[in-house]
C-alpha cells in the first residue's frame, strides 16, 4: 500500500506559516509576509494534488472499493483505556477531494489578496489569519475522528470570527463577527450534544469504525427511542444542527449575510467555498450512519436544505448589496448540496445524490469563489458594494466581465459548464427519490438564473453610471485567480466524479438524464430571459413589479424580518425572562452567601479584637490560669 | 538515702516560690521586678528537679545536670532581658510594663 504519512504536512505547513507570520509579521515588509503565506499554501496545494494522484491512481482498490486509509494517528488526550481523543489524518475519496478544493481556492485567494489587500493596515495579520484558517480547514477535512473534527470545527469558527472582524475599527464588522461567532457557537452546542450521544451509543469517536457498514456502531444504533425517533436519529439530528449552523441553513442562516463585512477574499474563501460547506462535509462524512441507521435524520437534512435554498433564492432576488446577493446565493447552493445528500440512499446507483452533492460542492467552490473574487475586483474598482452605484462596467473591466459572465452562466446551469452537470445530478437524484423536493429545486434553479443575471446585468450593462474616476481593471495578481477559476468553472464538470466519489466507495457510471436536464435548462433560460428583459436596459418595469407586490416585496427585502425576530426573542424574551432572573440569583443568592460569610467573620473578629490588648501581663495571666484550669481538669479526669 | 526530711516539705516550698513568682510576674509593673519573678519561678523548678532526682532516682544525675543547665540558661536570659529592658527604657523613657502596649490590635 502506498505510504501517505507525508500528508500530515499539508495542514502543518499553514500552521507554521501562521506562527511565523503571526509572530514576526510586523517586522517584515507587508509583501514578504504575503509571499511567505502564498508559498506555504503553494507547497500544501502541490502536496494535495500529489496525494490525490497517489490515492486515486496509484493505490490498489480492494474489491473495487476505495479504502479509507489512516495515514497518521496519534493519541492526543487519553482519559481511560477506551476513551481517548486522537489526532490524525484520514485519507478517503471525500477528504482528498476536499483537500483539492481547500488548497486550490485558498491558494487563489492568497494570490488575489496580494493585490486586493495592498496598502491595508495589518496586511501581515491578514495573511497570518488566512494561514490559520487554512490549517484549521485542512485539519477538519482530514479528521480521523469526530472529536478531532469538532476541535478543528471550532478553530475554523475562530478564524472566521477573526477575519470577519478584520476591519475591527468598523462597528458593523465587529458586530457581524460577534454575530457569526455566537450563532455558529450556539449551533455547535447541538453538535457537541450530538457527538456525546452518538459516541455514548456506539462507543467510538473513530470515523472508520463509525461508518463501517457491517460494524457494531451502525448495528447498535436503532436501540432505544425517544419521542418516536431512535436515539441514533436524535444524535444525528443534533450533529446536523452543528452542520446547519456552519453551513448557514435555515433557521441558523442569519450570520452569513452579515459576515460579508469581512474583506472580499475572505468571503470567497471562508463564506463561499470552504468553511460553509463544512456542514455538508460533516453529513457526507457520517453518511453511512445517516443512511442506514437514521433515514429520518436524512429526511430532515433534505427538507432543511430544500427550504433554505428556496428561502435564500427568494431573498437574493431583492438585495442590492452585491456581496449579500452572493451570500444568499451561497446559502441556496449549499441547500442544494444538502438536498443531494438528503435524497440519497446508501450504495451503488441509489447513492447518486451523495456523489452529486460532493460534485456540486466541488464545482460550487470554483464558481462561487470566482464570483466573490470578481465582486472583489468590481468593489476594488468602484469603491461601493451597492449595485445601485454600478452599471455599464463591461467597458472598464473586460477580464472581470468575461470571468464573471462565465461564473453566472455556470451557476445558472447553462449546458456544458460545470454546475450544469453537478446540479442536474442533484435534480436527478431528487427526481427519483423525492418528487416535492424536485419541484422546489427546479423552481430554485430558475430563481438562481434570474437573480444571478439580475446581478450581472445591473453591474455590467444597464445604465451608464457616471463615476468619479474611471474604474480600472485590477492588477495581474487579481486577474490571474479569476482566469484560473473561470477555467476551473468551465471544465471541472468534465471530471468523471462518480468514478472517484461514491457513497460506498465503489465507482459507478452516471449519465446525464435528459428528461431532467432539458426542463432544468429551460427553467434556467427563462430565468436569464426575465433578467434580460428587466435589467439589460435601465427600465422602470422592475420597480413596477416591486411596487405591485407591496408588503410582500418589503418583507423579502428585509429578509423576512428574521434578524428582527431573533433580536426580539433574545433581547425581549430571553434577556428579560431568563437572563435577568438568573443574573439576580447569581448576584443575590450565590454572591450573597459568600458575602455573608465574609460579613460574619468581620463582625466576630471586630468583637473579639479587644483580647489583643498589648498588655504582656494580661496574656501571662490568661496563659497561667488556663494552664492551671487544664491541669485541674486532667487531674480530675485521671482520678476518676 | 533518707535524710529524714519528708519530700512534701521541699515540694510545698517550691510550689510557694513558684506561685510567688507567678503572682509577682502578673502584678508588678516594673520590668526588673518581673524579671526577678521569672528567676524565682525558675529556681522553684530547679528545686523540684533536685528533689525528685534525690528522692526518686538516687543513683542517677539527670536532675542535677538539668538544674545546672537551667541556671546557665537563666543567666543568659537575664542578660538578654536586661538588654531588652534598657532598649525599652530608651524608647519609652520608662520601664513600666503597662506603657509598652504598642503591639495591640
Amino acid at each position: 500500500m502506498t505510504n501517505f504519512s507525508y500528508t500530515v504536512l499539508i495542514p502543518l505547513i499553514p500552521l507554521f506559516v501562521f506562527l511565523f507570520v503571526g509572530l514576526l509579521g510586523h517586522k517584515m515588509k507587508p509583501i514578504v509576509s504575503g509571499l511567505i503565506g502564498t508559498c506555504g499554501l503553494l507547497i500544501a496545494a502541490i502536496l494535495s494534488y500529489f496525494t490525490a494522484y497517489q490515492y486515486f491512481f496509484n493505490t490498489e482498490k480492494i474489491d473495487g472499493t476505495y479504502q479509507k486509509i489512516l495515514a497518521f494517528n496519534t493519541i492526543w488526550l487519553q482519559f481511560t483505556e477506551k476513551l481517548h481523543v486522537d489526532l490524525g489524518v484520514l485519507i478517503d475519496p471525500i477528504s482528498v477531494m476536499m483537500l483539492i478544493v481547500v488548497t486550490t481556492v485558498s491558494l487563489m485567494v492568497h494570490i488575489y489578496s496580494i493585490g486586493y489587500m495592498k496598502g491595508e493596515k495589518g496586511f501581515a495579520r491578514f495573511y497570518a489569519f488566512l494561514s490559520l484558517f487554512s490549517f484549521s480547514m485542512l485539519g477538519l477535512v482530514l479528521a480521523t475522528n469526530i472529536f478531532q473534527m469538532y476541535i478543528f470545527w471550532e478553530l475554523v469558527g475562530v478564524s472566521s470570527f477573526l477575519l470577519i472582524g478584520y476591519y475591527y475599527e468598523k462597528p458593523s464588522a465587529v458586530s457581524a463577527s460577534k454575530k457569526a461567532f455566537i450563532v455558529t457557537r450556539f449551533a455547535d452546542l447541538g453538535f457537541l450534544i450530538g457527538i456525546l450521544i452518538l459516541s455514548f451509543n456506539t462507543g467510538t469517536f473513530d470515523f472508520i469504525s463509525l461508518t463501517n457498514v457491517n460494524g457494531a456502531a451502525i448495528l447498535t444504533g436503532a436501540g432505544a427511542s425517544f419521542l418516536g425517533l431512535s436515539v441514533m436519529t436524535w444524535s444525528l439530528i443534533f450533529v446536523f444542527m452543528g452542520g446547519a449552523g456552519k453551513s448557514a441553513m435555515f433557521p441558523l442562516h442569519i450570520w452569513l449575510p452579515d459576515a460579508m463585512e469581512g474583506p472580499t477574499p475572505v468571503s470567497a474563501l471562508i463564506h463561499a467555498a470552504t468553511m460553509v460547506v463544512a456542514g455538508v462535509y460533516l453529513v457526507a462524512r457520517l453518511f453511512p450512519v445517516y443512511a442506514i441507521s437514521a433515514p429520518d435524520g436524512l429526511l430532515v437534512v433534505a427538507y432543511v436544505g430544500s427550504f433554505s435554498s428556496l428561502f435564500a433564492a427568494v431573498i437574493a432576488c431583492t438585495q442590492y448589496d452585491i456581496k449579500r446577493v452572493l451570500a444568499f446565493s451561497t446559502m441556496s447552493q449549499i441547500g442544494y448540496m444538502m438536498v443531494g445528500l438528503g435524497v440519497s440512499k446508501y450504495g451503488g446507483e441509489a447513492g447518486l445524490g451523495y456523489m452529486a452533492s460532493m460534485f456540486h460542492l466541488f464545482t460550487h467552490a470554483m464558481f462561487k469563489a470566482l464570483l466573490f473574487l470578481g465582486a472583489g475586483a468590481i468593489i476594488h474598482a468602484v469603491h461601493s458594494n451597492s449595485m445601485k452605484d454600478m452599471g455599464g462596467l463591461r467597458k472598464y473591466l473586460p477580464i472581470t466581465h468575461i470571468t464573471f459572465l462565465i461564473a453566472c452562466l455556470t451557476i445558472a446551469g447553462v449546458p456544458f459548464l460545470s454546475a450544469f452537470f453537478s446540479k442536474d445530478e442533484i435534480l436527478t437524484a431528487a427526481f427519483h427519490h423525492n418528487m416535492p423536493i424536485f419541484i422546489v429545486q427546479m423552481f430554485v434553479a430558475g430563481l438562481t438564473a434570474f437573480y444571478m443575471f439580475r446581478l450581472y446585468f445591473r453591474i455590467f450593462w444597464n445604465k451608464d453610471t457616471h463615476y468619479h474616476h474611471t474604474p480600472h481593471e485590477a492588477p495581474i495578481t487579481m486577474t490571474f485567480p479569476l482566469i484560473f477559476l473561470a477555467i476551473a468553472s468551465i471544465f471541472s464538470g468534465y471530471i468523471p466524479f462518480s468514478q472517484f466519489v461514491s457513497s460506498d466507495g465503489v465507482p459507478f457510471h452516471s449519465e446525464l438524464e435528459w428528461t431532467v436536464a432539458i426542463p432544468s435548462i429551460l427553467v434556467g433560460l427563462i430565468g436569464i430571459g426575465i433578467a434580460f428583459v428587466l435589467y439589460k436596459k435601465e427600465s422602470a418595469s422592475s420597480q413596477k413589479i416591486a411596487i405591485s407586490l407591496k408588503s410582500f416585496y418589503v418583507a423579502i427585502y428585509n429578509k423576512f424580518y428574521f434578524d428582527e425576530i431573533y433580536i426580539f426573542v433574545t433581547k425581549k424574551i430571553i434577556f428579560n425572562y431568563i437572563s435577568r432572573p438568573v443574573a439576580w440569583f447569581d448576584r443575590h443568592i450565590v454572591d450573597g452567601f459568600m458575602n455573608s460569610i465574609a460579613w460574619v467573620t468581620n463582625a466576630v473578629s471586630f468583637r473579639i479584637k479587644g483580647f489583643q490588648s498589648g498588655q504582656v501581663q494580661q496574656y501571662a495571666f490568661v496563659f497561667v490560669s488556663s494552664a492551671i484550669l487544664l491541669g485541674i481538669f486532667f487531674i480530675y479526669l485521671y482520678s476518676i | 538515702m533518707n535524710t529524714g526530711i519528708p519530700i512534701e516539705y521541699f515540694l510545698v516550698t517550691a510550689t510557694l516560690m513558684f506561685f510567688a513568682g507567678v503572682y509577682g510576674f502578673v502584678t508588678r509593673k516594673n520590668l526588673i521586678t518581673m524579671l526577678m519573678s521569672v528567676e524565682l519561678m525558675l529556681n522553684a523548678v530547679n528545686i523540684n528537679f533536685l528533689v525528685f532526682n534525690r528522692y526518686l532516682f538516687p543513683g542517677q544525675l539527670e536532675g542535677h545536670f538539668f538544674s545546672l543547665f537551667v541556671i546557665a540558661v537563666a543567666a543568659a536570659e537575664a542578660a538578654v532581658a536586661i538588654a531588652l529592658i534598657i532598649n525599652i527604657y530608651r524608647n519609652f523613657q520608662s520601664i513600666d510594663v503597662e506603657k509598652t502596649d504598642e503591639m495591640k490590635f
